[in-house]
């Protein structure tokens, strides 16, 4: 009887503890590679901190290693100094992309559907979109009155392709026949726009703005190299002309840190915004 | 109350085509009659169709609804495709929504659909996302799509024809039923000569090079229609009769299917013709 009991508690236990291990095993089946990417990316590091550290040329860059480059993390973390640079740097980041879509979009939504737009637009998009924002540089220091407006002009310029030609490839590929059967029952030119149009473009639009979140944050910290005093470009270089290393990697890491962020939060509003049905 | 069409000597040319699509066609079509347009393909009868529905406009002539020439799209005729065509990001509630939201009635919407979806017996699967249905549920979505805006002529070009058999006939049967229980004019394309008894009142046979109307038949069976009664049958054959010239009896289907995947050399342009052999090949 005793046994019996004891029995009985136990697959009760168990039961009750499925959820949970069924829930560790997905985690686990799910983090295992993404683990092991994070850890050989950690051994390359920590490899290289320590052929730097060893070396008699390479010596004074020692601090670049995981070790000291995490104290200083934590460092600039818990000491909150961390957050201005971030600040300004996502405040530039944001508008840059904020005007790059507010131009992009309606621009790839027009070549998408004039083929004469698109033929015209192609040669003077292709040859401005190969020249590298930071060519810009010079234009945009002399035509803007403040440095934040013409990093946010950079970041635009930068980030207005990959957004327009998205959105136009989008459109490209719109089914004539949504079309027709919109036009059919009635639809004016809003409501083409509204009910057809955007919903049918709007993955697209989102893949070209993760796109773009990728190219407006590579740009940003070159373009904050020059001029500003604030934003995480310009943190790295301080740190370079201070000589503090770890620091300097330190942000180098918290760039990392927040362009995964970003990205992922593209995915996700792209997963979002696609009309395909799972599976 | 359905719509009387008159069409009046239409001609039409496409652009860079020596031979007239159409040539001299003359129609009228009285209130509450279902009729049927049959031809092979290339005869320019999807075309005429198109100008029925105002999504093309005759070089020559005119259509007339209800006495107003037709020069646009209006909810108040409505066209059905091969194709359902619904929106993939829509419920089945809001593609069956969206004539009467582009009118802006809203206010009955969501009764005015229940009963829709009731009629077509797609009551359960009003929250659901179109693309998890069938090809024959998908198209029942968009006849209760035609039907919210209270249409008073349906035109359908094709649209049971990507189908399999026992879906087209039960499709077939509702669609005949609806238009009669609520007055509606229907005008409709098919290559198959079954459906055209099966549904029409009247069957008008088109000839290609120029399109034409070489033959007109009623059909004065009483519905239900069964197919297998002798006036049915012998409806059938008749109507195959006008095909002999051109073609062996009884073999109207798979020749159809036989010149599918040849790129349409005649003179039907209009995307539905590619579409057309798609679906074809689809089928078979």
């Amino acid at each position: 009887m005793n046994r019996e009991a004891t029995l009985s508690v136990d697959t009760a236990t168990v039961e009750r503890l499925m959820p949970l291990l069924r829930f560790a095993d997905q985690a686990r089946r799910a983090l295992q590679y993404p683990a092991l990417g994070i850890a050989g990316l950690f051994a390359l590091w920590y490899w290289g901190g320590w052929a730097i550290g060893n070396n008699e040329d390479t010596m004074a860059f020692a601090s670049f290693a995981p070790g000291p480059t995490l104290a200083a993390f934590w460092d600039i973390v818990s000491s909150g100094a961390v957050w201005s640079p971030i600040e300004s740097s996502l405040y530039r980041v944001g508008w840059g992309l904020a005007y790059a879509i507010a131009i992009g979009v309606p621009l790839g939504v027009m070549i998408g559907y004039f083929l004469t737009l698109k033929q015209v637009t192609h040669v003077p998009f292709q040859f401005l979109r190969m020249i590298s924002p930071l060519a810009w540089m010079p234009v945009a220091v002399l035509a803007f009155a403040t440095w934040d407006a013409a990093i946010i002009f950079l970041i635009a310029i930068a980030a207005v392709w990959p957004i327009t030609y998205a959105t136009a490839h989008g459109v490209q590929r719109i089914d004539p026949m949504w079309l027709k059967v919109g036009n059919n029952l009635g639809a004016n030119p809003y409501h083409t726009l509204r009910y057809i149009v955007m919903p049918a473009i709007a993955q697209d639009v989102f893949a070209g703005i993760r796109l773009a979140v990728g190219v407006a944050w590579i740009v940003l910290v070159p373009a904050e190299y020059l001029g500003v005093t604030s934003g995480l470009g310009y943190a790295i270089n301080d740190a370079r002309d201070t000589l503090e290393y770890d620091k300097l990697a330190a942000f180098v890491l918290v760039i990392g840190i927040i362009g995964y962020m970003l990205d992922a939060i593209c995915v996700r509003l792209i997963k979002r915004s696609s009309y395909h049905a799972e599976g | 109350m359905g719509a009387a069409i008159s069409i009046d000597y239409i001609t039409h040319h496409y652009p860079g085509q020596e031979a007239p699509t159409l040539k001299d066609i003359q129609v009228t079509v009285a209130p509450g009659e279902t009729v049927a347009l049959i031809g092979q393909s290339g005869c320019g009868k999807s075309t005429l169709l198109h100008m029925l529905a105002g999504l093309l406009l005759p070089s020559e002539g005119c259509v007339r609804i209800n006495g107003h020439q037709v020069i646009k799209p209006s909810p108040r005729w409505n066209m059905m495709f091969q194709k359902p065509s619904l929106y993939p990001w829509m419920t089945v509630r809001k593609n069956a929504s969206l004539g009467l939201i582009f009118q802006g009635r809203k206010t009955d919407m969501r009764e005015r659909i229940d009963q829709l979806l009731e009629t077509v017996g797609l009551s359960e699967k009003a929250e659901v996302n179109v693309q998890s249905l069938s090809g024959g549920q998908q198209q029942r979505v968009a006849l209760a799509r035609s039907l919210a805006t209270d249409p008073e002529l349906l035109l359908l070009d094709e649209p049971f024809s990507a189908l399999d058999a026992f879906t087209r006939v039960a499709l077939q049967d509702e669609v005949t039923r609806l238009a009669r229980e609520r007055g509606i004019s229907v005008v409709f394309v098919t290559h198959d000569i079954e459906e055209a008894v099966a549904m029409a009142d009247r069957v008008l046979v088109m000839g290609s090079n120029p399109g034409t109307i070489t033959a007109e038949l009623p059909i004065d069976i009483a519905h239900p229609r069964d197919r297998n009664s002798q006036a049915f049958v012998d409806r059938k054959a008749e109507l195959m009769g006008y095909f002999g010239a051109t073609r062996t009896p009884a073999t109207d289907k798979g020749s159809a299917e036989a010149e599918a995947p040849t790129p349409d050399t005649e003179s039907e342009q209009d995307e539905s013709s590619s579409s057309e052999s798609r679906a074809r090949v689809r089928a078979a």
